[in-house]
This record gives C-alpha cells, sequence and structure tokens, in this order.
C-alpha cells in the first residue's frame, strides 16, 4: 500500500469530505421538511391529501435514488429546470430521503398509543392541541433512533452526486485515480473518510436520543 | 315544561360492520346521581359510556347533557369547537389511565387547564395542588408517571380530570389493570367524590363496589339494557334470568 501517497493527496479528500457533510446536512434538512410534510400528508383526514401523500412516497422509494437525480439534472432542462449540479444533487436527494423519513415519522406517530389522544381529546383539546401536546412531544422521542438510520442512509447516499459531477468525496478520489491508478488506496482513503463522518453523526443521534429519553 | 334530565341517552344505537355492540338504548342520569354499568365483556357497556363524550361515536341516536345534545350533526368546524367545549364538562378515567408519560404529574393536571382556560401559572399550581391533595397525591406532585405505581397513577388520573371542573365524570374500567391489593386506594377516592355529590357513571366488574356506592344498577348484555334498578334489587333480587347468570358466575369467580 503506498502510504506515502495518500499522506500527499489526504488535504484534497479532506476538501471533499466537507462538500461530502454539506451535501449532507441540506439534503437532511430538506429530507426532514419533505418527511414532516410527507408524514402529515399521509396521516391527513382528507382523503385526497392522504393519496398525494402515499403517491410522494411510493414513488421517491420505488424508483432509484439514481433514476430520480437523472431525471432531475438531465432531463430537468428539457421542461424548463436548470440548475447546478449540487443544487441538483440537494433537491434530488433531499426530496428521496424526505419519502423514507415521512414513514418514519409517520410510524413513530402511529405507534403512540391511542389513549394518550384520547386522554387529551377527553379534556377538551382540540385535534391540533391534542397533536402538539401530547401526540407529538412523544413520537418525538421515538423517532431520533430511526431518524439516525434514514441520516445514515442518506450520508452514505450523497455518493450518488458524483454520477452529476459534484465534486464530493467519491467523484475525488474517482478523479484521483484517473491520475495514479491506485484505485485500492483511494478508495480506502474515500471510504475511512465517509466512515469518520458517519460514525460522529452516530454518536450525535445516540446522544440526543439519551437526552430526551431521559426527560 | 318539565326539566329535561341531566344525562340523556336517547335510541342509541351503534354498529361495527354488521356487529351491532349498542342496540337502541334509552336512559337518563339525574344530577347528582351515582350509576354502575355492568355486564359481561362485549356487552357493549365500554361503548356506551364512550358515547357519551363521542369518543365512540353513535351511528344512530342521542346523547344529551344538561340541556344540550352532545351528539349535534354539525359542520365539521363548529362541531369540533362544540365537542371540545362538551368534553371539558365531562370528565373521564380509563382503564389504563393514560397519564402523559412525557410530563410531571402537575403538568399532567394543569396541561388542559391551562390552554383552555387560559389561567396563570400561580393558579393552575394552586389548583394542581388542590386537585392533588384531594386524591392524597400532593407529596407526588413534582414526579414523572413512570415512577408511580398503578392506583397512584389512577388517582392523579382523576385529580386531573377533576382539575376541568367537570358537571359528569365516567370511569371506564377504573380498577380493572390495578393489582387487588391497589383498587381500595382508588376505590376510596370515588367514594369520596360519591360523597360530594359528583354525578357519575361507572362501568365496572367490582359488584361490591357498585352496590355500597351506586344509587342505581344497570346491567347490560349483548348490547341492550337487561335489567336497572337500585343496587339492593339488581343484586339480590334480579328479575331477569341473564342477570342471575352474570351475577352467579361473577360472584363465583370472585371467590
Amino acid at each position: 500500500m503506498d502510504t506515502e501517497l495518500i499522506l500527499k493527496v489526504y488535504p484534497y479528500f479532506l476538501e471533499a469530505a466537507l462538500i461530502t457533510v454539506e451535501l449532507s446536512v441540506l439534503t437532511v434538512l430538506l429530507g426532514l421538511i419533505c418527511g414532516a410534510l410527507g408524514a402529515a400528508a399521509r396521516l391527513s383526514r382528507f382523503a385526497e391529501v392522504r393519496f398525494l401523500g402515499a403517491a410522494y412516497v411510493s414513488f421517491f422509494r420505488g424508483t432509484p435514488a439514481l433514476i430520480q437525480l437523472f431525471l432531475l439534472y438531465f432531463g430537468g432542462p428539457q421542461i424548463g429546470i436548470q440548475l447546478d449540479a449540487f443544487t441538483a444533487g440537494v433537491i434530488g436527494l433531499g426530496i428521496n430521503i424526505g419519502a423514507y423519513m415521512a414513514e418514519t415519522m409517520r410510524g413513530a406517530i402511529i405507534s403512540v398509543d391511542r389513549g394518550q389522544g384520547e386522554a387529551a381529546r377527553t379534556l377538551g383539546l382540540s385535534r391540533a392541541q391534542a397533536f402538539r401536546k401530547v401526540v407529538l412531544p412523544q413520537a418525538m422521542r421515538l423517532m431520533i433512533r430511526p431518524l439516525g438510520v434514514n441520516i445514515n442512509a442518506q450520508i452514505k447516499a450523497t455518493a450518488l452526486v458524483s454520477a452529476i459531477s459534484v465534486v464530493e468525496l467519491t467523484y475525488t478520489a474517482q478523479r484521483y485515480i484517473g491520475s495514479t491508478y491506485k484505485p485500492f488506496e483511494m478508495f480506502l482513503l474515500a471510504g475511512a473518510l465517509y466512515l469518520a463522518i458517519i460514525t460522529v453523526t452516530g454518536k450525535g443521534v445516540a446522544f440526543l436520543d439519551r437526552k430526551v429519553r431521559l426527560q | 315544561m318539565t326539566k329535561p334530565p341531566f344525562v340523556e341517552i336517547r335510541h342509541a344505537q351503534k354498529s361495527y360492520g354488521s356487529l351491532e355492540v349498542l342496540k337502541d338504548i334509552s336512559l337518563t342520569v339525574e344530577r347528582g346521581q351515582i350509576v354502575a354499568i355492568i355486564g359481561p365483556s362485549g356487552s357493549g357497556k365500554s361503548t356506551l359510556l364512550r358515547a357519551i363524550n363521542d369518543l365512540d361515536p353513535l351511528s344512530s341516536g342521542e346523547v344529551w347533557l344538561d340541556g344540550v345534545q352532545v351528539n349535534e350533526a354539525l359542520p365539521h368546524r363548529q362541531y369540533e369547537k362544540h365537542i371540545n367545549d362538551m368534553r371539558q364538562q365531562v370528565g373521564m378515567v380509563f382503564q389504563h389511565f393514560n397519564l402523559f408519560p412525557h410530563l410531571t404529574v402537575r403538568q399532567n393536571v394543569t396541561m388542559a387547564p391551562k390552554l383552555l382556560k387560559k389561567i396563570s401559572d400561580k393558579e393552575a399550581d394552586a389548583l394542581a395542588e388542590e386537585q392533588l391533595d384531594h386524591v392524597g397525591m400532593l407529596e407526588r406532585i413534582d414526579y414523572y408517571p413512570s415512577q408511580l405505581s398503578g392506583g397512584q397513577k389512577q388517582r392523579v388520573a382523576i385529580a386531573r380530570a377533576l382539575a376541568m371542573k367537570p358537571k359528569l365524570m365516567l370511569f371506564d374500567e377504573a380498577t380493572s389493570a390495578l393489582d387487588p391489593e391497589l383498587v381500595e386506594e382508588v376505590n376510596q377516592v370515588m367514594k369520596k367524590l360519591a360523597e360530594e355529590h359528583m354525578t357519575m357513571i361507572i362501568v365496572t366488574h367490582e359488584m361490591d363496589f357498585a352496590a355500597s356506592v351506586c344509587d342505581r344498577v344497570i346491567f347490560m348484555d349483548k348490547g341492550v339494557v337487561v335489567e336497572e334498578g337500585p343496587p339492593d334489587l339488581v343484586f339480590r333480587n334480579p328479575t331477569q334470568e341473564r342477570t342471575r347468570n352474570f351475577l352467579r358466575k361473577h360472584l363465583e369467580g370472585a371467590k
């Protein structure tokens, strides 16, 4: 193994890892917003809205994220949507992970004991008040860990935007392989950096989970 | 014009698909009365109780409380406002307590009054102290529900319901989930409420309690009221075969 080469190129990989972190943060934020909207739609009392939510979830979970990304980046200009690669990556992957997060959030909300909402309603709270004050705080506790799983998957999924030439970690590895012909070292280095990002994130999620559990 | 009954159920009917769980039930409860509803499981007694505050809406029939129809057919928004108003007047206690686990005992009691009656923090604290003292739970005011025994949880749940100053209390098998040695402390609280002339409708499996506290006992089976009357009559001298069978089985089971 060419450790000298690794030491020489790793600052460039660190820079690329920063782009990966940026992509992860932005797609997760967008995903949380889309997820909350999707979950709300899936739980709506209006059948039409529930249908829209279900359609969103089934389309984005039922097709490859790479196809969705290509559709937006390469297909978009055909219907008047011109986006640079980074923006297309954030929007495409954010909406995609949002579909998974919607299901995670919905699952947490419906697994709060039905008696909780009932008790709140019998005290005279409105549907919205019962949800905000009683159901949601309990659902939040339940959704942190599974959302952590979604986030873990999302960090790794940012590698997909290398296919639309965003210069993140995976793309950088491929570029250096082109000039050094050392795929083993380059992919190993990229992998190690992904692992570092995911480990830190995982610790953060576990910390948050412990904190709300103790309250 | 004569005064309408305090609680009146008119021709209550409810079906789940082809299963009819309530078959044309009518009954009234006067202010200050304590009524027990007994009967085998699946008889519809909990469903009937839950229909009173429209938690399980009836398929047809009417529920009236103090001259106002609880389940009035209204457009959605108006109905929501109406039913929230009605429910503030009806306290409910559940078999599984349904305390809010993320809130302390104090917060469990004060949440609804703070939200709905816009009382200040200070007033809310005084209210919590008063209600918890009433059920003997004042010293646990800053505990979380998970730190309490079943009997203590149920007493807090009663305090939570009373904090809204309801006109009517509904008890849905309030002691069925408790260990036998914890039943008495909850019964004591309910007896205290009875002495204060709170109107109560109690779904229960405890015949002794029903006999000692209630003014009237209603025996339900298969979605109908089979027999009703003062506890002495229903327990000692039931006129219906089904009531006799139920009581015989139940008293044997208790031994």
